[in-house]
């Protein structure tokens, strides 16, 4: 392999005098604010960023691969190791896709079951965002608030699964476990916690002067270079586009929700915050209308007990925290798959970095990352 | 007040005054130099205070050795020290910088000889409480004029600076 | 011998002053281990009160709450590795960090607790502890070039520029604060640090609050300018952990990350110390006019003591507030014997030889303690400023607001 800094090196005529003082620097692999193991290797002049390129794969373990060597159901807790910080997304997209190829449906009590606790992930997932976002531009204290209240549904999480981080929560064909004694009355106690909590982050923020100038018109990107680059999520929201695959496609029991999909104008890091914050009281309603309507009933589907999809291909999508995940399965018709192939949104959402941070300066770089919710662990796999 | 040791002061300042200038000349880093430098300004701030001009110590610290200083060390960093290393050190003026120093060498032995009738034998010590008040006087007083048009050339200065190192204003 | 200890006793000036080399030797002695006492203090309570701004409990371990872990921090780096890079400028790199101590300890020199409390006084007090402290700046630099790494390089470039450009905001607002002392009948001001304190008493105001709001507006730019002087949050860009992991000195480990880590807060306690003479007024007790008569002389001479005994209570608090279990035994028994001893300073304090000799220090004391809250404060709520931003904030508004408030106050100081 060569080394990448290759690319970046000073052409011969881009030498002038007083001006080759580029410095090639390497953010990352080890740095505080690459969220894991990004290396970021960018071309400074001074303070300015004159390109980006980023090195990753320091966390790939394979997991695609690993599919083709396990059964369908032995593959369901790998999935959680991608995007660690919202497993429960990721294995609400696993099963549901698996599920399609086997034709089969979970039962509604199942579905609502899994939009909860999606929701709570999403919430948990968007305050961590939240945490490390506003750690990366200085601000520490709404770190330790949103991690306060991220504990709760961690806590939710453990009772039901016995699992905080990589909770494995939904099998093919539904949910193992029938919710436990009072997690409606917990889920609810909950949500009359956290509504007031997303206030106080947002008065430590939303209109602190330090945050506004650090994140208004910094890493703008527009809906029609979010397209071009497959960017989903928040930031594809924050653009402008009205893009979400619970309205747009809805899967689970997402159709039967009324919530809004909110967007931004300017694609700028501070709308993204704008928009994942109202995502989060979104999904705080979401969350109250499911516990308020969760039909009685079987949790789990007729499934065969070896899973031995027909053959076939199948692409299916969900609306995961940071964007869309998507699962190509294609069945030789054996009890293991023969290809899976992940649409990690963290992976898609990263190549816009370098269109993001070029001509703004080395910390407009780490509210960028920041701000795009990159998880390593999803974007290497 | 006493001064203490005066005469040892006297030596060891000037000495290091001198020691550094010959640092910053020899020394093949330039940022080696540019902290020799520093030493050298400090020094001299100290000969100041020993002249009982303590204000004019003051200044001369935070300007040239707090702010200059650091502005010089700013603009080396950024320029590729491993090739200002290689390059030649001393350049090809020798002659002429040979002839300069034999010529201020001669002015500092005449003076040095000659001086005692050219300056009064003793200079009144100025009163180290009002040496400030001394200088507001001074400069916002009697040299009012040329104090203005020292500022404005500095204004100029930095408007020439302004326009040449900025591309687009 | 004896003689020439006692005869400074019955001066009214500094020891510097009185050209006693033993009494000023006692002085910066004394300065030396308090200044290193309120650097440990000051490296725990940020660690506590920075936990309880942030919903969490801080330092618990050590100790009881953690009291002993300034100390376990300072053996621990004691007895670091002291790593240096291979490629480091060795001399350069050296000498670094002692520059920065240096520095950073040299303007206590003329910092006064007191009307005699200092070790000397200039009459370029100010002018001195800005210069000095404007030579910390070298180190830095010097630091972070010698690491001959990419981080600290930047660090230190964030640094130089940053320190030099608000150097003149904060200068200007020392000026017009100046020129607040020249308003007197004989119409000549101060750069002496008790000189500007003593103008205050003599003119029967803080300069915070004289030719409202000037003296205030002045004293706001002075609060921010050395908040981007001493390099902390909200404008600690050249040690950005985000960005730069620890700017300058990131490379630097042990002992001498320890000088770096002294000087930082010992620079943050000077500048304080610029802001409550030239401010604050010093040494003086607050309302001094208002509230005086020998009634509130006596109060005012209280307030040491009980402020001891307050503490002292508190860690008595926390004594019975202490989980019951063998384990805790020993932390228990220390926090309770800390509280006695905080108690028992409380009580020497109101002895009345003690009692009208700790004033002064003590209201000085508080003062600088106050802007040391608002350091830890400020970490707490503020994200950090980009550099572009930064030198908006020095160049754009403080330095105009600086130029005008000093006119302003020129003007109004020959009107009124």
């Amino acid at each position: 392999m060569t080394d990448p800094t290759f690319h970046l090196e000073l052409q011969e005529h881009e030498k002038t005098f007083l001006d080759s003082n580029e410095l090639i620097i390497n953010m990352g692999p080890q740095h505080p604010a690459t969220h894991g193991v990004l290396r970021v290797i960018l071309k400074l002049d001074g303070e300015k960023v004159l390109g980006t390129e980023c090195v990753i794969g320091y966390l790939h373990r394979g997991v695609e691969k690993i599919a083709e060597h396990r059964t369908y159901t032995m593959f369901n807790p790998y999935v959680d190791r991608m995007d660690y910080v919202a497993a429960v997304s990721n294995g609400l997209g696993y099963c549901e896709s698996v599920e399609k190829l086997l034709n089969v449906e979970a039962p509604p009590r199942a579905k609502y079951i899994r939009v909860i606790l999606a929701e709570l992930n999403r919430l948990a997932s968007h305050m961590l965002w939240l945490g490390t976002h506003a750690l990366d531009i200085g601000a520490i204290t709404p770190l330790f608030y949103t991690f306060r209240d991220r504990e709760e549904i961690l806590k939710i999480f453990e009772k039901y699964c016995g699992a905080r981080l990589t909770t494995h929560a939904f099998r093919i064909g539904g949910c193992l476990y029938e919710t436990y004694e009072g997690f409606e009355r917990e889920v609810k106690k909950f949500l009359e916690f956290v509504t007031p909590k997303i206030g106080e982050y947002e008065e430590l923020l939303t209109t602190n002067r330090i945050w506004v100038e650090r994140t208004k018109g910094v890493g703008t990107i527009s809906a029609k270079d979010c397209i071009a680059l497959g960017v989903t999520g928040p930031v594809l929201r924050a653009s402008g586009v009205k893009w979400d695959i619970r309205k747009a496609q809805p899967y689970a029991a997402y159709a039967d929700f009324d919530f809004e999909v909110p967007i931004g104008q300017s694609g700028d890091t501070y709308d993204r915050y704008i928009v994942r914050m109202e995502e989060m009281r979104q999904s705080l309603r979401i969350i109250a209308q499911a516990i308020d309507r969760i039909p009685e009933g079987p949790i789990m589907a007729r499934v065969p007990k070896v899973i031995k999809p027909p053959v076939g291909e199948i692409y299916h999508s969900i609306e995961a925290p940071k964007g869309e995940l998507g699962y190509f399965i294609v069945s030789d018709g054996s009890t293991q798959p023969y290809r899976v192939r992940v649409r990690p949104p963290s992976f898609v959402n990263l190549q816009a970095l370098d269109l993001m941070v070029r001509d703004q300066l080395v910390a407009d770089v780490i509210a960028v990352i920041g701000t795009l919710d990159i998880v390593l662990g999803e974007v290497d796999r | 007040m006493q001064p203490v040791a005066t005469t040892f002061f006297f030596y060891f300042l000037s000495g290091l005054t001198l020691v550094a200038g010959i640092l910053v000349i020899t020394r093949r880093n330039p940022v080696h130099s540019a902290l020799a430098l520093i030493l050298a300004l400090l020094g001299q701030a100290g000969l100041y205070l020993m002249l009982y001009a303590p204000f004019v110590a003051g200044v001369q610290i935070i300007l040239y050795a707090g702010g200059i200083m650091v502005l010089f060390l700013f603009v080396i960093m950024l320029v590729n020290i491993e090739k200002s290393q290689k390059e030649e050190q001393f350049n090809k003026q020798w002659v002429v910088g040979i002839l300069a120093a034999v010529a201020l060498g001669v002015l500092f032995v005449l003076v040095y000889t000659k001086g005692k009738s050219l300056f009064p034998e003793r200079v009144a010590q100025l009163p180290e409480q009002s040496n400030t008040q001394e200088i507001a006087v001074m400069l916002y007083g009697n040299y009012m004029f040329t104090f203005e048009i020292a500022s404005l050339l500095l204004l100029v200065a930095i408007i020439g600076a302004v326009v040449m190192a900025k591309k687009r204003i | 011998m004896l003689n020439y200890i006692k005869s400074y006793l019955d001066s009214t000036t500094t020891p510097g002053q009185a050209g006693n080399m033993f009494w000023a030797s006692v002085y910066i002695l004394l300065i030396f281990l308090g200044l290193s006492v309120a650097v440990i203090a000051m490296n725990w309570l940020e660690r506590k009160i920075l936990a309880h701004m942030q919903v969490r409990l801080g330092p618990m371990r050590v100790g009881p709450h953690g009291l002993l872990q300034p100390i376990a921090d300072a053996i621990k780096l004691l007895i670091k590795e002291d790593i240096m890079p291979s490629q480091a400028d060795g001399f350069v790199f050296w000498v670094a960090p002692i520059i920065v101590v240096i520095t950073a300890f040299t303007v206590f020199i003329v910092v006064p607790f007191g009307p005699t409390h200092a070790v000397t006084d200039m009459n370029i007090g100010v002018l001195f502890m800005l210069g000095v402290s404007s030579l910390s700046v070298l180190g830095i630099v010097m630091a972070g070039w010698a690491s001959n790494s990419h981080y600290p390089l930047m660090g230190a470039l964030r640094s130089s520029a940053q320190m030099v450009s608000y150097e003149i905001a904060m200068g200007l607002a020392v000026v017009s604060a100046v020129l607040m002392t020249s308003l007197n009948q004989t119409g000549t001001g101060t750069l002496s640090m008790i000189g500007i304190v003593q103008s205050q008493q003599a003119q029967q105001v803080w300069f915070a609050f004289k030719f409202f709001p000037l003296g205030l507006i002045a004293f706001f730019v002075f609060a921010v300018a050395m908040v981007a002087e001493t390099n902390r949050a909200p404008f600690d860009l050249p040690e950005a952990e985000s960005e730069l992991t620890a700017g300058f000195h990131t490379e630097y480990s042990g002992f001498r990350w320890s000088l770096f880590f002294l000087a930082e807060y010992s620079a943050m306690i000077a500048v304080s110390s610029i802001a409550v003479t030239l401010w604050l007024g010093g040494w003086l007790r607050p309302f001094p006019h208002l509230l005086s008569g020998s009634t509130w002389d006596v109060v005012f001479s209280l307030l040491p003591g009980i402020t001891f005994l307050l503490l002292g209570l508190i860690a008595l608090v926390g004594v019975f507030r202490m989980p019951k279990h063998p384990y805790f035994r020993v932390q228990t028994i220390g926090l309770a014997g800390f509280g006695v001893v905080l108690g028992l300073i409380g009580l020497l304090l109101f002895l009345p030889p003690v009692r009208g000799r700790i004033q002064d220090i003590f209201w000085f004391s508080a003062k600088v303690a106050f802007f040391m809250y608002l350091y830890i404060w400020y970490r707490g709520t503020f994200p950090r400023y980009r550099f572009d931003q930064l030198m908006k904030v020095g160049w754009k508004v403080l330095l105009p607001v600086g130029i005008g408030v000093l006119i302003l106050t020129a003007v109004a100081g020959v009107l009124l």
